[in-house]
């Protein structure tokens, strides 16, 4: 069954824009454009159905607009909701938040609010797969140092004797079987890899049988097998920091933690000791706590790491899905009805 | 062998820049008297009976019709790797020496470096893991949107071995596969994979969101790849070339990712390698170049030695060479 969320750009379901007397409902951001605002070309669709308003204008203008704020469009955790905003904001409804990861949210605090939350769980996956492979690829055949090197200046000749690792036919370790991690081992699978996992809960025998992977009821014995261990878990308090000084040193020496999952399922302290003392030979991490890191972290400097800066589900067509998604799921919450990719406590 | 001496098997050299790796040497000493060019060439007048074989690591030594004549009693030439071009097949079979390449060991490994490239190029790993990694450089999230590969048209042109391993992996990220090769493959490989074949090169060039370059370097295949293919790819086309540089016209390659006629570019083999320093290549942003990684890897590289002794063993006891290369 296809899930939900995944739609092309036309959507039956959604009322045209509001005609002639009709006020759009206000929806808070936090801002257009710059580093990490709502994309131009996405407010435009938006303004469509929706009068934006930017935290700068909300905080200049509070006293009309609180009342008129009815819904929150989160992108990339941003604005930054406190119990102070929710309490100035009397008609609120709807949080809608971009991404599949909550972690970043008070639903208690919202809940009590009687606030709806809304995320964009199954348009990410493939994209995050497809980042884990391009990582553990990239990782393994030392791509971003090879890059280096074909266009340095210094750069006089290929030397022979510099090798990579093989994916083809290595083991990997998936720590986190949900809709991501089973995307990764169907991709991974067609590199003829062996594939453990490890999660909450056993998949069944024909979704295991369909990629060939092995369930790890203890992580140790992934761990200790793997070649490559990528983390595809959501936050929570049971993940925060499950990989540590202790599971590191369960790793071999020449495997590679690869991290798409968040920068604090991984001790990042220790992670740095493990590459630095070559405790595990590398780390693959799309992202870490905080994001960005400060200039000056180790992790910046070590040879044998990769970084990129979250950007899982960042390509044009899945952003914009994400963001029809989420408009969605606003009109759903101020009319009342279901609420599609609803996040219930 | 009657004699208790082991053949000798001529080598460029051993370690340094394009030598034979330190940890295959083991291997090769079990079954032949190591000779380097060096020491040849200090001792012709011992040595160049002595060798039976010759190992070609990174295309060397160059074998050219003066060393052809100076070594009276050899037997096969192994190519590491499988690509030939580098080699006179003609002049070679001209002086009764055989000749082998090693297509089993590089496949895989070179298939996932097409996928790696696609992957990082697709996703603008380069780029990205500079704005991780800088000190404040200054970025806008919008304009570091990468393209999808899940559900995106990838067109193979060359479906040997390695292209048909690439097949099985783009299969795996839910592809639509196109393929142009000299031949049609057999429908139950087509259909092992969902690939639809493209007796035209064009058709595939204008359907496809990333054209992945996987032939042999022929007087066919010559600059395939120019100005006219590059312009019936799509604008939001990625061009991934891990065959031979020659196979596209680099010049050609330069205008179209500067005038946004093709969306980005992945080399692994350029023309020549490395490109002087001051190319356009180097400099464009929209383009990944890896030095030639193919199948640079510990184990790959193992398997293609142990396949050449192979060969070589074979050819020097008068038996069927697994991998014999003939002049066409």
């Amino acid at each position: 069954t296809k899930p939900c969320g995944r739609r092309s750009s036309s959507f039956p379901s959604l009322d045209p824009p509001a005609g002639f007397g009709q006020e759009l409902p206000y929806v808070l951001i936090d801002c257009i454009g710059g580093r990490y605002g709502v994309y131009e070309d996405h407010a435009e669709f938006l303004k469509k159905y929706f009068h934006l308003i930017a935290m700068k204008e909300y905080l200049e203008n509070k006293k009309f607009l609180s009342k008129k704020i009815r819904a929150i469009y989160m992108w990339f955790h941003k604005p930054v909701i406190k119990e102070e905003l929710l309490q100035s904001l009397p008609n609120l409804k709807i949080v809608a938040s971009s991404g599949v990861g909550i972690d970043h949210l008070d639903l208690n605090l919202l809940s009590r609010y009687g606030v709806k939350v809304s995320n964009t769980p199954f348009v990410v996956s493939t994209d995050t797969a497809d980042l884990g492979m391009a990582l553990m690829l990239a990782s393994s055949r030392r791509l971003v140092e090879g890059y280096q090197i074909a266009v340095s200046p210094d750069t006089e000749y290929f030397p022979a004797d510099w090798l990579g690792a093989e994916v083809s036919g290595a083991t990997l370790g998936i720590v986190g079987m949900g809709t991501i991690g089973y995307k990764v081992a169907e991709r991974a699978k067609a590199f003829e890899m062996k594939i453990l996992y490890h999660n909450r809960n056993q998949r069944n025998k024909e979704e295991e049988s369909a990629v060939g992977a092995s369930y790890c009821k203890k992580i140790d014995d992934l761990l200790q097998q793997s070649d490559f261990v990528l983390l595809s878990v959501n936050l929570t308090p049971q993940t925060h920091k499950l990989i540590g000084k202790r599971e590191l040193e369960l790793m071999k020496p020449t495997a590679t933690l690869i991290n798409i999952s968040r920068g604090l399922v991984v001790d990042q302290d220790a992670l740095v000791e493990a590459l630095q003392n070559k405790v595990i030979k590398a780390a693959a991490l799309d992202v870490t706590y905080p994001e960005p890191l400060p200039r000056d972290h180790p992790l910046l400097k070590l040879k044998n790491v990769i970084i990129t800066p979250h950007i899982g589900s960042a390509t044009k067509k899945t952003r914009r899905l994400m963001m029809e998604n989420m408009m969605e799921s606003i009109q759903a919450g101020l009319r009342g009805l279901p609420i599609p990719n609803e996040v219930l406590l | 062998m009657g004699g208790g001496e082991l053949p000798g098997l001529l080598v460029n050299e051993i370690g340094g820049i394009h030598g034979i790796l330190h940890g295959h040497v083991a291997l090769l000493k079990k079954h032949f008297y190591l000779i380097t060019m060096k020491e040849f060439l200090e001792n012709r007048k011992h040595m160049s009976k002595k060798v039976q074989a010759i190992y070609l690591w990174w295309h060397k030594p160059i074998i050219n019709r003066e060393l052809l004549q100076s070594l009276p009693n050899l037997k096969v030439i192994a190519n590491s790797g499988v690509g030939m071009d580098h080699l006179d097949l003609k002049l070679v079979a001209s002086f009764g020496v055989k000749m082998a390449n090693a297509p089993y060991a590089v496949s895989s490994s070179t298939a996932d470096t097409g996928m790696a490239l696609l992957l990082a190029s697709a996703r603008r790993l380069v780029e990205g893991y500079h704005v991780a990694t800088s000190p404040g450089m200054e970025y806008s999230e919008a304009d570091l949107l990468g393209v999808e590969v899940t559900g995106a048209t990838v067109g193979i042109i060359g479906m040997g071995s390695i292209g048909y391993k690439i097949a099985l992996r783009a299969k795996a990220f839910e592809m639509n596969i196109l393929y142009h090769n000299r031949t049609r493959r057999k429908e139950q490989e087509e259909q092992a994979v969902g690939a639809t074949y493209c007796e035209k090169i064009d058709s595939l060039l204008q359907q496809a969101d990333f054209v992945m370059v996987v032939v042999s370097l022929t007087p066919q295949t010559h600059k395939l790849i120019g100005k006219r293919e590059m312009e019936l790819m799509k604008p939001t086309a990625t061009l991934i070339n891990i065959s031979r540089g020659a196979v596209v016209d680099q010049e050609a390659l330069v205008t179209a990712l500067q005038t946004g006629v093709i969306r980005a570019a992945a080399l692994d083999v350029t023309y020549p390698e490395p490109l002087p320093r001051d190319h356009t290549l180097l400099k464009l942003k929209n383009v990944i170049i890896t030095p030639h990684l193919g199948i640079k890897t510990d184990k790959a590289t193992y398997m293609v030695t142990e396949e050449a002794v192979e060969n070589i063993l074979a050819a020097l006891n008068g038996l069927p060479i697994p991998s014999e290369v003939l002049p066409s």
